[in-house]
């Protein structure tokens, strides 16, 4: 113990370490740290790659000014709040579940984790099949509940809508909410995280000492009174960290909407441009139409945006979580 | 045996029940997808367009042969992905144990800052960095070559992160140890700290190798030349040409999941609690 405590005081320098992290920080500082600083120099022009011209903020400007930008950051919105709300509670519920000591404990969880593993791809074509207005399993289900067939993934109108219609309920259109379309693709974007969200939940929920539980339980609280009183507060580190995951993670959500598109035959952030979030306006504009100016001031934007609420979840949140910590 | 007893136990009973009934719900929406998607993936093409029965009333294995012979340039597509997500791994596991190591056993000026930059890196968003290096790669001439595909990410601000963690647990007292046996940082690393890491290795594997293996915008948009395409690209091609036939798109796509459903089986115990670790030390 002496030895390794003389040894570890040494003021004795690794330079080798250098060598060590050499090969990470090239590969990194390339590909990863570099075009951050490029990113942002390259949203300040405009024209074809070799012939960029300065133009300042003008990208910016033209994309606040926008109505497009505006709709893509407001499907953005929704499609989190869907995804983020859902996921999390769905999350709770079956890791809380789970960790009652059910018999299959582990079985259940590797099943529940399964669809996280898989492609977006591979999973969106089923999926998109499951939505199919004509032969999908989803309208089959409602035909059984006595429900007219619906669109899906092709529906550019508004849930809210659609749920007024049948009683001739006029709905305003900024209360017509996401497209059936944009929340299918979120109902698939929930069964893929959702597993994810189990997993750290469950792990949070063993860290919880039984001890407290004991205590409790000898002074008389029932099983609701645990949950409000000692699991939830307890648990919410990891409810937090889960949030903050799932924020950054859904407004990055793009592999999920580009390939039902794809799957459902749409255009990118069809129909009617009700699926166009920040990330499909972005990879349009790079790839349809080559504007690296414009699509990098997008870009810079949306991590601007991701940036901030992560920001406030920490201001808000996490200072809260960490004084119950 | 008195009354009261019995009822108690009937109401846990009732609600051991009632959890396993909401259980049973999820692992069915989990699982369905699949099994759908394998027993259309056996049948022909009229019924699998129709989606009448769930079972298919001749078990047509040979769509899995057409899948492989004319979806696109499937086993080209295959071939393409295979080799990318296992250089990809290789090199994050490489760069990574030397990177953790060193973050978790030297001492050398700046080693706190230059934690700090690597773990800025993972808050920044994948889309900023695309288009610059959408650039570089043009600069490079790397478009539909394999370097644009693996290079750029053969390193892992989150895999140093995990094995750094890992490393820094493993006592001092063995490093001392060695160091009186005569052994240098890098025999020390392979033999004594990575046969001892294998959870965190194999979960940095397991999140490259995914990671590699489903990727879908970065392919997109570094390869034009089918020739070059790894599955996932190649998937979605092939659903936006005319006349696809639901039946052998599926079988594609099954197999496409294969490898990664073998993977997580075997080593799901390792990645389960990898993901929990990181989730919880986040």
């Amino acid at each position: 113990m002496a030895l390794s405590t003389g040894m570890h005081s040494s003021h004795h320098i690794d330079w080798i370490a250098y060598l060590y992290i050499l090969p990470a920080f090239v590969i990194l500082g390339i590909f990863h740290i570099f075009p951050v600083f490029y990113a942002i120099d390259i949203s300040l022009n405009t024209g074809p790659i070799n012939k960029f011209k300065f133009v300042g903020l003008q990208n910016y400007v033209r994309a606040l000014s926008s109505p497009d930008f505006w709709t893509a950051l407001a499907n953005t919105f929704s499609f989190a709040l869907m995804t983020i709300v859902l996921a999390m509670a769905l999350g709770l519920l079956f890791a809380y579940l789970l960790y009652q000591g059910v018999r299959g404990q582990s079985v259940y969880r590797t099943i529940y984790f399964l669809p996280y593993v898989l492609s977006t791809v591979g999973s969106s074509i089923v999926w998109a099949w499951i939505f199919d207005p004509s032969s999908g399993l989803a309208n089959l289900a409602l035909k059984i509940f006595g429900i007219q067939p619906l669109r899906w993934l092709i529906e550019p109108k508004g849930v809210f809508q659609l749920i007024g219609k049948p009683f001739n309920l006029f709905v305003p259109i900024w209360m017509r909410g996401p497209s059936l379309a944009l929340v299918a693709i979120a109902i698939f974007t929930i069964w893929q995280t959702v597993g994810y969200n189990i997993v750290i939940l469950m792990a949070g929920l063993t860290n919880i000492p039984g001890e407290i539980y004991e205590a409790a339980r000898l002074d008389g609280a029932n099983s609701v009174q645990l949950f409000r009183l000692i699991t939830f507060p307890l648990l919410s580190p990891t409810l937090f960290f889960v949030l903050v995951i799932s924020i950054i993670g859904s407004f990055q959500s793009f592999n999920q909407i580009y390939s039902m598109n794809i799957a459902a035959a749409q255009t990118l952030g069809g129909p009617l441009g009700t699926t166009y979030t920040m990330t499909v306006y972005m990879f349009d504009q790079l790839y349809t139409y080559s504007n690296y100016g414009y699509a990098s001031a997008i870009a810079v934007l949306l991590s601007v945006l991701i940036l901030i609420l992560t920001l406030i979840n920490f201001r808000f949140i996490g200072s809260r979580t960490e004084a119950i910590e | 045996m008195t009354a009261a007893f019995n009822r108690e136990r009937l109401i846990l009973i009732i609600k051991r029940l009632f959890v396993h009934v909401i259980l049973l719900i999820g692992a069915f929406f989990a699982l369905f997808p699949f099994a759908w998607m394998i027993l259309t993936s056996l049948k022909s093409y009229i019924e699998a367009s129709a989606a009448q029965s769930l079972l298919p009333t001749h078990w047509l294995f040979s769509n899995y042969l057409q899948a492989w012979n004319q979806v696109g340039l499937f086993p080209r597509y295959f071939e393409n992905t295979l080799f990318m997500a296992v250089t990809t791994t290789l090199g994050v596991l490489i760069t990574s144990s030397l990177a953790g190591y060193a973050f978790a056993r030297m001492r050398f000026p700046g080693r706190d800052v230059l934690f700090i930059i690597l773990l800025s890196t993972m808050m920044v968003p994948f889309e900023v960095t695309l288009i610059p290096n959408f650039i570089l790669m043009r600069d490079l001439h790397w478009i539909d070559h394999y370097e644009a595909l693996i290079i750029p990410w053969t390193a892992s601000a989150f895999s140093i992160f995990l094995l750094r963690q890992f490393f820094k647990a493993i006592p001092s007292e063995l490093y001392d140890a060695a160091v009186l046996d005569g052994c240098t940082h890098l025999q020390f690393l392979w033999s004594i700290v990575l046969p001892l890491s294998k959870p965190a290795l194999i979960t940095s594997a397991l999140f490259s190798f995914l990671g590699s293996w489903n990727s879908l915008m970065w392919p997109l948009l570094v390869t034009n030349n089918p020739v070059m395409r790894p599955l996932q690209v190649g998937i979605t091609s092939f659903i936006t040409d005319a006349g696809t036939e639901v039946q052998y798109l599926l079988a594609a796509v099954t197999i496409s999941v294969i490898p990664v459903i073998l993977i997580y089986f075997f080593l799901q115990r390792w990645f389960i609690e990898g993901v929990a670790k990181v989730g919880i030390r986040g």
